[in-house]
């Protein structure tokens, strides 16, 4: 089957640093894919330039045979593409369910269609009790829930996390594990994140990233035991 | 709660024209048409997160297009109330790509220009707006009373369909956009439109307001929409509470009250005394009267009270 994403060289520049480095990435339908690298990889500008919300320096992405490299992340979103950010963005002065109902609103035809389904995803991310609260009041790790609610309520067709697991209590980062395991066979996930028994447990393949550069890919059991990807983190460190 | 308390200050103000003279009559219908031109610029400030100096623009259309109405004998009152809705809405739409791609402080000076900009306009257009002379509108209505009362009747509508429209799936979406743009687009929500919209809307009231003027006042000038009502309107706003239709209607009202009565007491410093009325309110209560967590206020001052401090001292 045509992968269901491509970048192409994708390039992002901030001045003199190239955060993102002529990157290409083939990923198939239903894949899940994990991105992994010592901080400053490029992990989250790579995510950015997926969802339209940052423009590429140099480049292409495909998304499902389609060129999205001009289309704004409106636009990216209704063809499909969901995501979740580093720090939770929710809308605050809304309530819990109102967040998940007009997150829908654009696939479900409407906020008001939209609630139903919100009720039964909140129940499943474990805010079912805090549908009528206003989303300031929520904790970190309710909000990332949320987040992560919000973002299968679009039902995307490649869904991007960008790490889900952070600041999460262990409770709640057991109900994400389960929640990651029961996602839609069809839906493709690209995952960055620093928790590597996650990116372990979930991934199909592991990219590894370095200083905006693609260092290797495989599958989870390869990358644990690749002598680069030890030298990719611990040169970083020293 | 709140809600109850609308009806009996709906009466109330239906009883007023009965309670004081004429002239206070016809002050208290400017103030009323004010506050309906505060809602729009609330709207805007603190709903969909579009600060506006601007409002004016939409109310000096609204009100020509109503008095120009009124030259050419149309006393229908429903006919000039659309008729300004819509000259006010387009004039909105078409300066809205102006104003919808800012954001913060760069609005307020865009909406600023384009109030000057209308000014300007309304000065030296003169085969339309009669310059800085004006225009003088014959009344519809006979006595301040009737004017009145028909101003307070279209007020309450108006702000009855905007608070109808801000509980429905739209309030939610503007909140939403001002809450967290980012996270709109990335659930593919065309924000841009919803914010075009709101602005037009925004307009569209301010417009109705500007016919609303030319029937209590019968007559319309540049000075009506000078700077000063428009720096008023968004004092009035802020002080009442930007994210409160009704505490932004009173809080305008107030503020216009408070400068023609004030100007009065100690002419010449108006000015100064809300400039530091606005200081006050800024710094105490960012969030306007309306915004304020009263029932907080209710628990300090029982907290405070000498039972509860004689129960303190007991404990320590």
């Amino acid at each position: 089957m045509a992968d269901i994403l491509i970048t192409e060289a994708l390039t992002r520049r901030y001045g003199s640093l190239v955060a993102v480095d002529r990157i290409d990435l083939r990923i198939a339908p239903g894949e899940r894919r994990a991105i992994i690298g010592p901080n400053g990889a490029g992990k989250t500008t790579l995510l950015d330039l997926v969802a339209g919300a940052i423009r590429p320096s140099g480049g292409r992405i495909r998304f499902d045979g389609r060129d999205i490299t001009g289309s704004g992340p409106a636009r990216r979103a209704r063809l499909g593409i969901g995501r979740i950010h580093q720090r939770p963005a929710v809308w605050p002065s809304l309530t819990t369910l109102d967040n998940v109902a007009v997150a829908a609103a654009q696939s479900r035809g409407g906020v008001r269609r939209s609630r139903r389904p919100a009720i039964e995803l909140l129940d499943r991310l474990g805010l079912a009790d805090q549908a009528g609260v206003e989303a300031a009041r929520l904790s970190h790790g309710q909000r990332r829930q949320l987040e992560i609610a919000m973002a299968l309520a679009g039902e995307p067709r490649l869904l991007l996390l960008d790490e889900p697991a952070a600041g999460l209590s262990a409770v709640e980062f057991e109900r994400l594990g389960e929640v990651l395991r029961d996602l839609p066979e069809g839906m493709t996930v690209l995952l960055v994140e620093h928790r590597l028994d996650l990116v372990y447990a979930f991934a199909d393949v592991v990219t590894v990233l370095r200083d905006g550069q693609y260092v290797v890919s495989g599958t989870p059991d390869e990358i644990r035991m690749s002598h680069t990807v030890r030298q990719a983190y611990s040169g970083a460190v020293a | 709660m709140k809600r109850l308390l609308l009806v009996p200050a709906v009466a109330f103000a239906a009883a007023l024209p009965w309670l004081v003279d004429d002239y206070t009559t016809a002050t208290l219908a400017r103030l009323l048409v004010l506050g309906l031109v505060g809602v729009s610029v609330a709207l805007l400030t603190g709903v969909t997160g579009l600060p506006t100096l601007g409002q004016t623009a939409p109310f000096a259309a609204g009100a020509y297009a109503a008095a120009q109405l009124g030259l050419h004998d149309v006393a229908n009152e429903p006919v000039r109330l659309l008729a300004a809705a819509g000259v006010g809405a387009a004039f909105a739409l078409l300066t809205a790509p102006l104003v919808v791609y800012a954001r913060g402080v760069i609005v307020l000076m865009i909406t600023l220009a384009i109030g000057e900009l209308a000014i300007t306009v309304a000065s030296r257009w003169k085969s339309v707006t009669g310059g800085t002379d004006g225009l003088i509108a014959a009344p519809t209505l006979d006595t301040d009373r009737a004017r009145y009362l028909y101003t307070l009747a279209v007020v309450v509508v108006l702000v009855a369909l905007v608070l109808l429209a801000l509980r429905s799936p739209a309030g939610l979406l503007l909140r939403a956009s001002r809450d967290d743009e980012a996270r709109m687009r990335a659930s593919g929500h065309p924000v841009t439109a919803y914010l075009t919209g709101a602005y037009a809307a925004a307009g569209g009231i301010a417009g109705v307001g500007g016919a609303l003027l030319v029937t209590t006042q019968q007559y319309v000038s540049p000075a009506d929409f000078s700077f000063d009502t428009a720096a008023l309107l968004l004092l009035g706003v802020v002080i009442g509470g930007a994210g409160s239709m009704l505490g932004a209607a009173a809080g305008t009202a107030f503020v216009f009250a408070a400068r023609d009565w004030l100007s009065g007491l100690l002419p010449g410093h108006a000015p100064l005394l809300l400039g530091a009325l606005f200081v006050v309110t800024a710094y105490l209560l960012p969030r306007g009267v309306a915004g304020f967590d009263w029932r907080r206020l209710g628990r300090a001052a029982r907290a405070a009270s000498p039972g509860a401090m004689r129960r303190r001292n007991q404990e320590a």
